[in-house]
């Protein structure tokens, strides 16, 4: 049985016509995660098709500017050049298991509407993504990307045109082609099973981290730090070292303009009321009235006004603490992890290199670099310049 | 007026229509605040005169993922043009003084209020009943138990793919009606009938005490009567009537109109 609760987040808050599918859903994954031949297929891809395992790479020159060693787990070398491949793929394995030959997705910074995109035509399975107007302007590389893999990027107007809108219109889609569809949701958010089959499926980042660390460092880390719009990259990299209580595990949220301008998407450090969003009750920013408030950041990935409710959790439990780092202060980290490193980070990831840098520690950091930064060069020059 | 308010009421409104000749009871739907808080109060005021047996009455929400476009950007409008939880209620209270009203509100502007103050705010404002798209039945207890406490109808929806077993789930604790989704989808007008009308109907009133009303997808005297025919104790019509608010120089006009309609082929289904 996958998890259905956090703490007392989580839930299936969605209209009746979903509630046999997230059923179906879950019992498909119940039975496959342990299937041999279905993890071998998956183990299999993951290989040879993403590029797994990802190295983890002792960032000398950065390691130098904080004065300690810093250790960047690089899910941007996967295939696609984000962490999202290993959960798309696992997803649509998972849909053509179940029969379901027709997949949706939504996409905020693209990364996951690319790996679901890629995911379909690797499986011939049809897809549909739903993304932003405000993001496909954002992020144009990948818009294109998406079309040239045979996806349909389906156009998303209302609201602020970015992420949230983006997955209520898959939610919508799949609530009227419920039979024939999947939805493959791309972060640790939305109704149970979700935020478990995906950290499920996520956890291979935290398990490979946490083995490669013990063998080229010798020890575990001190801290184990990543970015958190829904939480995906973070959730999954957590999982391995939440035994270890020596670890201190920091998930970094988008500022945005500064928490006192309301103009951010950090939920989990400005700690508001939890409420539901997106079929789960966890950490969101609203109103008084409970009206669902826009979220702000330059990085599209993190621009999400809710958080996965397991991040919730793990934030009231005290297991993981969460801070929130600005556009500027990314943008910063963006430019010098460039001329540093020879390394140029998605948007989201610098987030957590921002905090690393700016957050001096005793000992070793791992950091998640959970995507390459392709896709934002014109947004961040532009910002840079600006 | 009658002296029940909660379920009672409800279930009066039902056997008045069935009592006056018509096979199903008419149950025109408005979002709250929109196009403006004083035009929808007219717009729930004039359903009742044009022969509304209840009256569905909306509360914006900023992310409704049960509903289609039409009343998506009305919520979105109605936000816009200042309507809050508390004023909403207080167009429910103006409409309930002439009709029995059931309100639709998604689950995040309930609990960001508290359950039971929002639940003692309906009561204050003689409101029969609630509707609560996203809380399904797995989530609903507390919600059920409290509105029981209240004889607060709690209206549970079914949708076409509701196996049998929940169906029973369901229909056990439903108070007031059940709410048969007739598409599998959102909110929004459809051509023709749904195919799955009868079994949604039938399906849901094999496992119900209380009368079962049939919503999604029904924007003509003609469906409208095709529900009635196929058995539904109520029809509920969204989408229609929330377009021609929108489209409309004279919204209370225009769905007096509608409205006088659809009551008219509800009559005449009587066969």
């Amino acid at each position: 049985m996958s998890e259905h609760r956090f703490g007392p987040y989580g839930g299936q808050y969605v209209p009746e016509t979903l509630m046999p599918a997230l059923a179906e859903l879950e019992s498909a994954w119940e039975s496959l995660r342990t299937d041999e031949l279905f993890v071998a297929e998956l183990d299999g891809l993951l290989r040879d098709f993403v590029g797994r395992p990802s190295p983890l790479y002792r960032a000398a020159r950065l390691s130098q500017a904080a004065d300690r060693p810093i250790y960047l787990k690089r899910e941007d070398l996967n295939h696609t050049g984000a962490h999202k491949i290993n959960n798309a793929l696992g997803q649509a394995l998972l849909a053509r298991r179940m029969g379901k030959r027709r997949i949706i997705a939504e996409t905020g910074a693209g990364q996951h509407g690319v790996a679901a995109a890629t995911a379909c035509a690797l499986l011939d399975l049809e897809c549909v993504v739903y993304m932003g107007t405000e993001d496909m302007r954002r992020q144009k590389p990948n818009v294109e990307r998406m079309g040239l893999l045979g996806a349909r990027v389906a156009p998303v107007d209302a609201g602020a045109r970015t992420l949230k809108e983006a997955v209520s219109a898959a939610i919508r889609d799949w609530v009227a082609n419920v039979r024939s569809t999947h939805y493959i949701i791309g972060s640790c958010v939305g109704p149970a099973p979700y935020p478990a089959l995906v950290r499920d499926l996520q956890r291979v980042i935290g398990d490979e981290a946490r083995a490669q660390v013990l063998r080229q460092a010798g020890r575990l880390p001190q801290r184990v730090i990543a970015c958190v719009g829904g939480g995906s990259n973070s959730i999954g990299i957590f999982q391995a070292f939440i035994a270890d209580e020596s670890v201190e595990l920091v998930g970094v949220e988008a500022a945005g303009e500064g928490l006192h301008t309301g103009r951010h998407g950090a939920p989990l450090t400005a700690a508001g009321r939890a409420g539901i969003l997106h079929g789960a009750l966890t950490a969101i920013m609203q109103d008084e009235d409970g009206q669902i408030l826009e979220a702000h950041s330059i990085s599209a990935g993190l621009d999400y006004p809710g958080s996965g409710p397991e991040h919730a959790w793990l934030r009231d439990s005290g297991r993981a603490r969460y801070a929130a780092v600005t556009d500027a202060q990314a943008l910063r980290a963006f430019a010098q992890t460039a001329r540093l490193e020879g390394i140029i980070p998605a948007l989201e990831s610098s987030h957590a290199l921002a905090w690393a840098l700016a957050n001096p520690g005793s000992d070793l950091d791992v950091v998640c670099l959970s995507g390459r930064g392709d896709k934002d060069l014109a947004e961040a020059l532009a910002a840079l310049d600006g | 007026m009658g002296e029940a308010q909660g379920i009672g009421r409800i279930a009066e409104a039902f056997a008045r229509a069935r009592a006056d000749g018509r096979r199903a009871a008419l149950m025109p739907y408005l979002m709250g605040g929109f196009p403006s808080l004083e035009v929808s109060r007219e717009i729930g005021l004039a359903y009742a005169a044009a022969g509304a047996d209840l009256v569905e009455l909306g509360v914006p929400f900023s992310d409704p993922l049960a509903d289609g476009p039409v009343i998506h950007a009305a919520a979105t409008a109605a936000l816009a043009a200042g309507a809050t939880v508390a004023r909403v209620l207080a167009v429910g209270a103006a409409i309930a003084r002439r009709v029995p009203v059931v309100v639709m509100c998604y689950a995040n502007p309930i609990y960001a209020r508290g359950l039971q103050r929002f639940l003692d705010e309906l009561v204050g404002a003689e409101i029969s009943g609630l509707i609560v798209p996203d809380l399904p039945l797995e989530e609903a207890a507390e919600a059920q138990d409290a509105c029981e406490a209240r004889d607060l109808a709690f209206v549970p929806l079914v949708a076409p793919t509701t196996p049998r077993t929940r169906l029973v789930q369901i229909g056990a604790r439903a108070t007031g009606f059940i709410y048969a989704v007739s598409v599998t989808g959102t909110t929004g007008e459809r051509d023709g009938d749904a195919p799955t009308l009868h079994s949604a109907i039938e399906r849901a009133g094999d496992h119900a005490v209380v009368p079962v009303a049939v919503g999604f997808g029904i924007g003509t005297p003609g469906q409208a009567a095709a529900a009635a025919a196929a058995g539904a104790d109520g029809v509920i019509v969204g989408s229609r009537l929330v377009r021609a608010a929108a489209e409309s120089d004279d919204p209370v006009a225009a769905v007096s109109e509608l409205v006088g309609g659809f009551a008219a082929a509800l009559r005449a289904a009587v066969g």
